[in-house]
């Protein structure tokens, strides 16, 4: 009895007591203690006052400590993001009202590209906290929550929707209070989900960190000490060594957050799988093994954290035990929330109300460009969007077919994935101006960098999946070629591709504010494009067009996932759909 | 036995939907139902029927439209919440948590200590024949055991009412025996701390094994159309005259045709939007090969247990031989019509066009699909359109199987073709020349 100990393998927290690892121990309370000191030196840079121009040095000495920043960041935005998310999702899976406004309201704001933000954010928390370093960090942390916060939601959203329906009846009849539904019900059910689009959130979030990191805006240096903001540094010196070095501490952070966060979170969450029966290969993990055997955390888990959680569980189910079934809340509720419909209804149009009566200022020649500007862009999306397609189906293809060569070219892939395409950039244009290229073709290669992985796992997962006994009638009817190809393999891996490609096209979008328009070796390059637009707006100080060119763009990017993106799933759903 | 005062009474219960054209989808007849202590009461009836959601209103888990559920007298409101446990189909275990934390559960949702559940938890575990299975995860146990958690899970409260749907049909025969067995034992030697059971099933045999007294729950909508006293003693004989004759006796009721009862000016109505029974036209030949195969008539029960066949599966398809005028039933006994001879004997394309006139004649949802159709210069119509109109009649899940047994049987008639891709309907070539 005792602890929490099973004789089951795979993802369960197997610990017992006696033998324990005094090693795991030892370095257990080394990464406490770590944590601890990063912590306070963290928070004592951050109310440091603010440097104008920050100095980013280029020596490789700095890297663990930029690398700590960088993670720090990250870390503040992912537990933001979990927490709103969790609030969100609850409240529109709960309340009616609420749902049919926010379950749209997470489409659009989903579709709406992160960076074109990104100068207004960053002004307003400067504006906010004048002199104080914390001003932009809170600015880049709040960039990336709205990066990762959305697909959180809607995976905890989802998976609160489609609750077992005879679980919630068990919980209903068995009296669970409202806090002992949430945990063992809700959020053990969702736990898969978040896990998954947490790794998801993160990867993408390295993305839009590398570009708050690297920041400038006119004359103003809004840079932040890390990862990115080295290489840029790096970059723009045309300083190699250093280069390579930021690249290797990059990949390093990468392969470390994997296997010490994320391959363990993976397996501790398969005891959360809904299924009948154990399934035979469940994902394994060393470190999660290694933390089992942790003699130090099964102490710690016996003395301190389960009595306290089960102090506190209790005193949640007596009270709603006492309270009886929750009632609808009175009428002071009802009053409070449509007073707070009303207020929010009043804030939107009065700020619809200014917004319209500054953008009337812009004159024709300013549509005109915008619209130009948004052609361009577009056209470069979807040529990023063709020439990873193209390239990415045959070797899809090719791996997914072949179990051997997949298990060699993932984690190779995975890799090469996690790198952020931004903290890249400035290498791609240093090469680029080497060999005599254009911001154009920067701006495209800079998309595909970022999206054709994407674009890649998902075709691997539709090869993959593709029934076994479809191939079989396939090579009994000697379909070859150019048939093999489009009667069955094309149609097979079509709804993966068509996930790849929504997911592609909003992460080229963002892109395209970074590339069309960057700051490099003291000039600024650049391109025409809606991108370029909202990047000049931003550093020209003109509001007006900031604001009509993130509006066109943001209309673009859900006008196009409407009328393409939407099509092209149902068509998959109906037509192409193996179940 | 005296009766004592009811633990459960429900007083006009009724549950119906409100469509939006302000058409009534009744489900549940306003029905009354007293659960007394000390007995065991089955609810009896072909799935779909609403028995699930009788049992769901009695529980206090869904509140009924219309009518009201008093606990011990009182309503149920606040504080007087009803002391029950249910047992699922599908066994509603927490696949995250153990075998004792699951037992556990609702012991911690009504504040009770650590020392407390664990000592409570491991005696009805004991009862309930897991002992040493405390650690295990649902994953690792069978069917039967996990059934036995949910079990122990609902008596670890000490219920005064124990509701179970369908508690054995998610089991294979010999557990499912086992079980039954065990259960019984528990009641008659009084071992079992719960004061009467409510068990809803589809097993006639069940019902008559376990149950004190059957309700038997005519469908569309619910109406309890029988309740009766089974009076034997435990345990009881399978294979006495009694027990066979009990069996026989809920067989006729539940075949017995309703139509009866409704009085002439409603039965129009009826009529055009008469539900179709969920059969395929396989099947209904099926039906019809086997009792033209046994000289055209047969017992009703007799077939169902030589075809190790469930009333869930056999009843629609004896409705819908009934509704196509190959079949008739009476006292329990299914018997050829002339049709239905001629039916059976048939090749192939004959039985296609036997099946099409009949279709055509005597299933109005069929007809009323054709003439649509035919009414539009181009003979097409999007499935919405009929789609729509279901809803109107059925809630979403019911609405979506009455249209694809339309379709299939359409189909399968030639009456009209369906393309998916589209999601349209269009009226077979051969209507528009011929002419039914």
């Amino acid at each position: 009895m005792g602890g929490l100990s099973t004789a089951a393998p795979g993802g369960r927290l197997y610990l017992h007591r006696g033998r324990g690892s005094l090693a795991t121990d030892a370095v257990i309370f080394a990464g406490a203690l770590a944590a601890l000191y990063a912590l306070f030196g963290v928070g004592r840079v951050w109310l440091a006052p603010f440097h104008a121009s920050a100095g980013i040095s280029r020596s490789p000495w700095m890297l663990p400590l930029y690398a700590t920043y960088s993670l720090g960041r990250m870390g503040a935005a992912y537990l933001a993001s979990l927490l709103f998310a969790l609030v969100y999702a609850y409240t529109a899976a709960r309340n009616r009202v609420a749902e049919r406004l926010l379950i749209p309201l997470l489409d659009i704001l989903q579709s709406i590209p992160v960076l074109s933000f990104l100068p207004g954010v960053m002004l307003a928390m400067v504006a906010l906290f004048p002199g104080r370093q914390i001003g932009l960090e809170l600015g880049s942390i709040l960039l990336i929550f709205t990066g990762q916060v959305w697909n959180l939601a809607f995976s905890f959203y989802a998976s609160l929707k489609g609750l077992p329906q005879e679980l919630v009846e068990a919980s209903k009849t068995y009296r669970f209070g409202s806090w002992q539904r949430f945990y063992q019900l809700e959020l053990p059910y969702g736990a898969i989900g978040l896990v998954w689009n947490s790794l998801m959130s993160v990867a993408g979030g390295w993305f839009f960190l590398m570009a708050c990191e690297m920041f400038q805006l006119g004359n103003r240096d809004f840079r932040l000490p890390g990862l990115g903001s080295y290489l840029q540094t790096a970059a723009n010196h045309g300083d190699t060594p250093s280069i390579l070095w930021g690249l290797a501490a990059m990949i390093a952070v990468i392969l470390m957050l994997d296997q010490l966060l994320w391959r363990p979170l993976i397996a501790w969450a398969e005891r959360f799988k809904f299924e009948q029966v154990e399934s035979g290969n469940a994902p394994q993990s060393l470190v999660l093994a290694r933390l089992g055997r942790s003699t130090l955390l099964a102490w710690l888990l016996r003395k301190a954290i389960a009595p306290a959680w089960e102090a506190l569980s209790l005193r949640m189910a007596r009270r709603e035990a006492e309270r009886g079934p929750g009632g609808p809340g009175g009428p002071w509720r009802a009053l409070a929330m449509r007073g707070v419909g009303v207020a929010v209804l009043v804030i939107i149009l009065f700020g619809t109300m200014r917004a319209g009566r500054s953008l009337m200022e812009l004159t024709s020649a300013d549509l005109v460009a915008l619209l130009r500007g948004a052609e361009a862009t577009l056209g470069r999306v979807m040529l990023a969007l063709a020439i990873g397609t193209a390239w990415t189906i045959p070797v899809g293809v090719a791996i997914g077919s072949r179990p051997r060569l997949a298990a060699l070219a993932q984690p190779l892939a995975q890799i090469a994935a996690s790198v952020p395409a931004t903290a890249l950039f400035p290498i791609v244009l240093l090469v680029l101006i080497r060999l005599g290229g254009g911001m154009g073709i920067a701006a495209i290669v800079l998309m595909l960098l970022g999206t054709q992985w994407y674009l890649l796992f998902n075709v691997i997962a539709g090869a993959q999946a593709i029934p076994t006994d479809l191939k079989e009638a396939a090579s009994v009817y000697r379909l070859t070629g150019w048939d093999r190809w489009r009667l069955l393999i094309l149609p097979g891996i079509f709804p993966y591709l068509v996930t790849g490609l929504v997911t592609a096209a909003g992460g080229a979008w963002n892109a395209s504010i970074i590339a069309e328009y960057f700051h490099f070796q003291g000039r600024v390059m650049s391109t025409t494009g809606l991108g370029a637009t909202i990047s000049h707006a931003t550093d020209s100080g003109n509001f007006q067009l900031l604001l009509a060119s993130t509006i066109v763009m943001a209309l673009v990017v859900v006008g196009v996932n409407r009328l393409l993106w939407k099509r092209m799933y149902r068509l998959a759903q109906t037509r192409f759909q193996l179940a | 036995m005296s009766h004592a005062e009811p633990i459960i009474e429900a007083r006009g219960v009724e549950q119906f939907y409100m469509q939006q054209d302000g058409h009534r989808t009744q489900v549940l007849d306003p029905t009354n139902i007293a659960i007394e202590p000390g007995k065991i009461v089955a609810l009896l009836g072909a799935s779909g029927g609403g028995k699930s959601t009788l049992l769901r209103i009695l529980s206090g888990l869904v509140r009924p439209a219309a009518g009201e559920v008093l606990w011990h007298g009182k309503p149920v409101a606040g504080e007087n919440r009803p002391n029950v446990a249910i047992v699922f189909q599908s066994f509603a275990l927490f696949p995250w948590l153990s075998v004792i934390e699951n037992v556990e559960a609702p012991l911690k949702a009504r504040g009770v200590s650590a020392f407390d559940r664990r000592k409570r938890a491991l005696r009805i575990l004991d009862t309930v024949g897991l002992d040493g299975f405390e650690k295990a995860y649902p994953k690792e146990l069978s069917g039967g055991m996990k059934q036995r958690v949910g079990f122990a899970r609902g008596l670890v409260v000490e219920p005064e009412v124990l509701f179970m749907d369908e508690p054995f049909s998610a089991l294979d025969v010999l557990t499912s025996e086992t079980l039954r067995g065990e259960l019984l034992e528990l009641w008659t030697s009084r071992k079992i701390p719960t004061n009467a059971i409510f068990m809803v099933t589809h097993n006639i045999e069940e019902a008559v094994e376990l149950a004190d007294r059957i309700l038997v729950l005519a469908h569309r909508p619910a109406h309890i159309h029988d309740d009766f006293e089974v009076g034997m003693a435990h345990p009881r004989d399978k294979k006495s005259a009694r027990f066979v004759e009990l069996v026989d006796h809920v067989y006729k009721v539940l075949t017995l045709p309703d139509e009866k009862h409704v009085l002439p000016s409603a039965r129009v109505e009826r009529e055009q939007h008469a539900p179709l029974p969920h059969a395929r036209p396989g099947g209904i030949a099926g039906l019809v090969e086997i009792l033209g195969d046994r000289g055209g008539s047969d017992d009703l029960y007799h077939l169902a247990d030589e075809l190790v066949m469930e009333l869930d599966d056999l009843l629609p398809i004896v409705e819908a031989a009934t509704m196509l005028g190959f079949l008739e039933v009476t006292e329990g006994d299914a018997k050829l019509s002339a049709a239905g001879k001629m039916y059976a004997e048939a090749g192939i394309d004959q039985r296609k066009q036997m099946f099409r006139e009949a279709a055509l004649e005597r299933v109005p949802r069929l007809r009323h699909i054709q003439s649509a159709l035919r009414s539009k210069a181009d003979h097409t119509l999007p499935a919405e359109f009929f789609r729509d109109i279901l809803d109107e009649r059925f809630d979403e899940k019911e609405a979506e199987q009455q249209f694809q047994t339309a379709l299939d049987w359409g189909r399968y008639a030639e009456i009209f073709e369906f393309d998916p891709a589209t999601d349209r309907l269009t009226l077979h070539e051969a209507t528009l020349t011929g002419g039914v």
